[in-house]
């Protein structure tokens, strides 16, 4: 089960990133070595993204995040790299299901009231996004019944693993 | 109340009354993977536990994405796609037989099946009237194995075409022009269902290169009603015993109704680096284009290529402009050999590709150079998507390429038609 409280820093990010900044398609070679794959998270959206981001970071976006392919590597990657959550203004429908298979939590919430760099605390079971920068308290969207669950499991493999099938 | 087309299927497979917002269980009639997305959904199958798939008959591997492999691990990736499928009986579609979608059309997609690929422009399926969307690695995975999915029913837009397309004016540009005005978050989690007075006319081909691109709109499903014409091609293709009538019934709640006339609509273009970056190709006319790329999964089809051999017959490429084509499937391939098409484009100064997704994702066969523009019928255009962060991708329909790959920049296919 993964940590149901978290407490981080931010990096802001703009509307509309898409699969292909996440992870570029030109490192589809890469996809059976995540390590090196990894190496290469966001770069072409934030300059030296994969050094600068450290363990326990959340990545706050604007609208229509993970736009694109149905690639699972982009949350596999972004989890990797440390990233402990994503908040976002809204989140493209294929990436917002494969970050919950793997785990890494996605909130919908108003972001305009996150800054660069803003210390956040997370209460994922409550749904709760306390900003200790700014002292404004955000709710965020409830998703359905059974992607909680997935997501209380770590995921949809672990999901699995342990009921064997769906459970609504 | 009615049910929409999204409702309709999703009741079938869930056994139930499914409401648009509801969260059902349905069984899949099809699960497929590719080359990028398989060895991914291999290893989750595996570590689940799974050992055998629910169907391996309604199990799919295409070898598409790099098609031929130009690297190492790449080719490694194919060995593994290639083992599974040895070990779990399921079909497999090898280097040169086409995109996965194309082959899905072809061979596979009936109204009213639900089908599940992990790859996002499995919304293809939906020409035919099936309820067919993308889905990550681990999503399918547990598909293959389980033989059902979980879903969030969809909302529905209804886009009402009425009119005819006038000439030099296709499809693309009609989905162009619809995603310009949903956005590319307009439709998220949502099914576009399409009717109007049109569809009559709207061939298979056209409902293919429209449906494949409502997941640029964030849509879940692009849904075209089951009629004479999905008939007359499950026919041509060897299965018109699959064939059900499917509508959506008459009184039904559609979230938008979104009215298109036809003949309103001119060749339109997607700007760098947004699909929803939307413009009139005669507002844009005059751009240089290094590369003009005419095939994938959107617009590799046979009458696309046609479309583009009556504009290049007899023509040929500006000097500066590379002009690459690549069919959607072998099949495409052969009856575009048959009807002269190849023959014609090669004279024109055509590079053919082999039948896969080729220049479309940034992997190779086509890779562009810093500050090159290319004109592609693809999809997307995504900063970094054809293999290079400093290029820019413009997309079009085939008879915008094909009219601007003679010209050496942007042009406007009716000062050819």
């Amino acid at each position: 089960m993964p940590d149901l409280m978290l407490k981080g820093k931010v990096i802001k990010l703009g509307d509309n990133i898409s699969t292909d900044d996440i992870i570029p398609g030109r490192f589809a070679h890469l996809r059976s070595n995540l390590p090196e794959l990894a190496k290469h998270v966001l770069e072409d959206a934030v300059s030296g993204f994969a050094s600068k981001v450290r363990s326990g970071d959340f990545l706050v976006a604007g609208k229509n995040f993970g736009l694109g392919s149905s690639r699972e590597h982009a949350p596999v990657v972004i989890k990797m790299s440390g990233v402990g959550a994503i908040l976002a203004k809204s989140a493209a429908r294929i990436f917002f299901r494969n970050a919950i298979n793997q785990g890494l939590p996605v909130l919908l919430c108003d972001t305009d009231k996150i800054g660069d760099g803003d210390e956040l605390e997370i209460d994922l079971t409550a749904g709760m996004i306390a900003n200790l920068t700014s002292g404004i308290t955000l709710a965020c969207n409830k998703m359905p019944p059974i992607m909680s669950a997935i997501l209380k499991e770590g995921g949809l493999i672990p999901y699995i693993q342990k009921h064997k099938d769906f459970k609504l | 109340m009615g049910k929409t087309l999204a409702e309709k299927i999703l009741s079938l497979k869930s056994h139930g009354e499914a409401q648009a917002g509801d969260v059902v269980i349905a069984d899949v009639d099809l699960a497929f993977i590719q080359d990028t997305t398989g060895p991914l959904t291999i290893r989750q199958f595996k570590k689940s536990g799974f050992e055998a798939l629910a169907d391996p008959q309604r199990t799919v591997i295409f070898l598409d994405h790099a098609a031929p492999s130009f690297a190492q691990q790449l080719s490694n990736d194919h060995i593994l796609l290639r083992r599974f499928a040895e070990e779990k009986g399921c079909c497999i579609y090898e280097v040169g037989d086409g995109i996965c979608h194309q082959l899905i059309a072809e061979k596979f997609a009936n109204p009213g099946d639900i089908i599940v690929g992990a790859d996002s422009h499995t919304v293809t399926g939906g020409a035919l009237g099936a309820f067919a969307t993308g889905m990550g690695s681990s999503d399918v995975a547990v598909a293959l194995a389980l033989g059902k999915t979980w879903f969030r029913v969809p909302e529905s837009f209804l886009i009402e075409l009425n009119g005819v397309f006038h000439r030099g004016v296709d499809a693309k540009d009609l989905i162009l022009y619809l995603i310009g005005q949903i956005g590319a978050d307009g439709a998220t989690y949502k099914a576009l269902e399409f009717g109007g007075d049109a569809l009559a006319q709207i061939t298979m081909s056209q409902r293919l290169t429209i449906a494949n691109m409502a997941v640029e709109a964030g849509a879940k499903v692009g849904l075209f009603p089951a009629d004479k014409i999905t008939q007359g091609f499950l026919t041509e293709y060897g299965r018109g015993g699959n064939y059900k009538q499917l509508y959506p019934d008459a009184e039904v709640n559609y979230e938008r109704v979104i009215p298109v006339r036809l003949d309103q609509l001119e060749p339109m273009l997607s700007l760098p680096h947004a699909v929803d970056n939307v413009r009139p190709v005669a507002q844009v006319k005059g751009v240089k284009i290094q590369q003009a790329f005419i095939g994938t999964c959107t617009n590799g089809r046979l009458e696309d290529l046609a479309v583009a051999t009556e504009i290049l017959k007899g023509k040929e490429r500006h000097p500066g402009t590379r002009l690459l084509i690549a069919p959607a499937s072998r099949q495409v391939l052969i009856r575009a050999i048959e009807k002269g098409h190849i023959q014609s484009l090669i004279e024109a100064g055509a590079t053919i590709l082999p039948p896969g997704c080729a220049a479309c994702l940034g992997l190779h066969q086509g890779v562009l150079g810093d500050g090159e523009v290319c004109l592609s019928t693809a999809n997307r255009n995504f900063k970094g998507r054809m293999g290079n962060p400093e290029a820019m991708v413009y997309l079009s329909s085939p008879a915008t390429a094909a009219a601007s790959a003679i010209r050496g920049e942007i042009t406007d296919p009716r000062e050819f038609t």
